[in-house]
């Protein structure tokens, strides 16, 4: 089973952590267009290779981080906290 | 090309089966096309055909990177039904299931349709509720739909563990009698024989690298692994590739690719003659024609372009069906395998024309493109011909993200493993 690498609890089996969408989408304005908010909510760049995503900690400490993945070769490269979770517990 | 009957069968049966003829030709691609369709999968294959046969499109092409039918379209668990909430939805479906219905014969090539009937368990009084709701909204789309008690689900599934011990306790379902499986594989070759005969060229290992345009940005031909190939329009069948070839003219798209696992136990006698599902136990089972039965589950969860999947979701498939067939405990797992899905925002596909002039789409079929396929061939091949869509999926505009007009069965949002 793949082994994801929790910033906080360090590598634990896949099936502790789901997946929350793709990382670094800015959030538009309250008052943005309605093509900033429609790209925001339903397009998908959908790499094929290289990825940044958004993934959760559920069965463990519960905590959101960032995990540079490829979605090819299932190879993680990387884990990062959320910018202004850096602290180490 | 030979037209298979009885009498075909019986001839070459004395000749020892030496005299069949090629199914279909090894097309060279030509200079330039009519139309291209990308991908040789069950919906670039009826689209073709449908070209041909509804609109008189002959110089068509279906580019396909492998070989015909080894994407989806081959690893696929071959349910067949209409049994939608959504009046867009229903009417797509239902012509599709009307379609199936005289398939074999309009392509002379056994299809091997089996309307077994596709039953859904309900384990709650609540999801009993639901299918109540949806087999009514079935049947005011004149589509037909029964919703079943305890004893009438014992006779159609006598294995299934209907005690009150179980670990998905049943309390009813909902059956579409006419629903069912039909031959995944035999779909590709029936669809792929017709076009050629009709003079579609169906052209493999030929992967499309790049879209070509001019100046007004129309589409003017395709860039391949087999040269240059000129067209006045491009269709898009690429199912969980979707993305990369809409990237070529910077077109983003509400998808997302994943990977969805199925999986067959050996081949037993014939035990279970229904399509059965449950949505609580994330698990559906039937029984192909040589005796395996046939598991499927939900998504692994994550981004994957990988062709396989992860250990856990086969071990939670199957153990969700031992819980509801505790016989098949016994049973040794075959083979396992996935498939990429083009999974979109809403649950539902796309089939339209692109902002380039030239380029159509058609993806984001999800889990359920198989069924769709005839279907989809027919209004896509409409919608290249008459450079409009067809009526039966206007619903299923790229835009109708923008306009909010989203068809989500479900009614989960953008989340696409929730579909
Ligand atoms: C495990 C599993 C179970 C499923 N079960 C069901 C079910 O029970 N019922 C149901 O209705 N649906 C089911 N589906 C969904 C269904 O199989 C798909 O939605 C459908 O087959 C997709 O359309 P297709 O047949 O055209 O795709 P495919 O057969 O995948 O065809 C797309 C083709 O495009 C080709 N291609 C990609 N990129 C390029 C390129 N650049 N150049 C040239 N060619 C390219 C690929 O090689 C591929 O052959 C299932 C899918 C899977 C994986
Ligand atoms: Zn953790």
């Amino acid at each position: 089973m793949m082994l994801i690498p929790c910033p906080w609890c360090g590598p634990r089996p896949r099936v502790e952590f789901s997946y929350g969408g793709p990382a670094d989408r800015a959030r538009p304005a309250d008052d943005a267009p309605l093509e900033d908010w429609t790209r925001y909510v339903y397009e998908r760049d959908n790499p094929k290779g290289a990825a940044r995503e958004l993934w959760r900690h559920g069965a463990g400490c519960r905590q959101w981080f960032v995990l540079e993945r490829d979605t090819v070769t299932h190879a993680v490269a990387a884990s990062h906290p959320l910018p202004g979770a850096e602290v180490a517990p | 090309m030979t037209r298979y009957s009885a009498l075909s069968l019986i001839r070459q049966g004395f000749a020892g089966h030496t005299g069949w003829s090629r199914a279909w030709r090894d097309a060279a691609p030509q200079d330039h096309y009519d139309v291209v369709i990308v991908g040789g999968g069950g919906h670039g294959l009826a689209t073709a055909y449908y070209l041909a046969r509804n609109h008189g499109l002959t110089r068509v092409a279906v580019l396909e990177k492998g070989w015909l039918g080894g994407g989806n379209v081959g690893r696929n668990t071959t349910i067949v039904r209409s049994n939608y909430l959504l009046d867009a939805n229903a009417a797509f479906y239902e012509h599709g299931l009307k379609l199936w219905e005289g398939l074999s014969r309009d392509l002379n090539f056994n299809v091997m349709l089996s309307p077994r009937g596709v039953l859904n368990l309900a384990h709650t009084d609540a999801q009993m509720e639901s299918f109540a709701r949806r087999g009514n909204a079935m049947r005011l789309n004149g589509i037909d739909a029964d919703l079943v008690d305890l004893p009438s689900i014992r006779r159609l599934a006598p294995l299934l563990d209907t005690s009150a011990e179980a670990r998905f306790p049943v309390v009813g379902g909902l059956i579409q009698r006419r629903a069912g499986t039909a031959r995944h594989d035999a779909v590709a070759w029936g669809y792929a024989r017709a076009a050629d005969a009709l003079g579609v060229d169906l052209i493999q290992g030929c992967e499309v690298t790049a879209i070509e345009r001019d100046g007004t940005g129309a589409v003017t031909g395709v860039e391949t692994t087999r040269g240059r190939i000129g067209c006045e329009k491009v269709g898009l069948c690429v199912a969980g590739h979707t993305t990369q070839l809409a990237d070529m003219v910077d077109l983003r798209l509400p998808i997302e690719s994943h990977v969805l696992q199925a999986m067959v136990t050996e081949p037993v006698k014939p035990c279970l003659d229904t399509v059965v599902t449950s949505g609580a136990a994330h698990c559906y089972i039937s029984q192909t024609d040589k005796g395996e039965l046939v598991f499927g589950g939900d998504l692994d969860g994550y981004p994957s372009y990988a062709q396989r999947g992860e250990t856990a979701l086969i071990e939670h498939v199957c153990a969700a069906a031992v819980a509801l067939f505790p016989a098949f405990s016994r049973l040794r797992l075959m083979r396992t395998w996935g498939g990429i899905m083009d999974m979109t925002m809403d649950g539902s596909p796309i089939i339209d024309k692109t902002p380039v002039p030239g380029l159509y789409l058609n993806g984001g079929w999800c889990y359920g493109g198989f069924k769709a396929t005839p279907a989809s061939g027919w209004c896509f091949a409409h919608t290249i011909a008459h450079d409009h869509p067809h009526p039966l999926v206007e619903p299923f505009a790229l835009d109708r993200f923008a306009r909010g007009a989203t068809l989500d069965e479900k009614g989960v949002g953008p989340t696409p493993v929730l579909h």
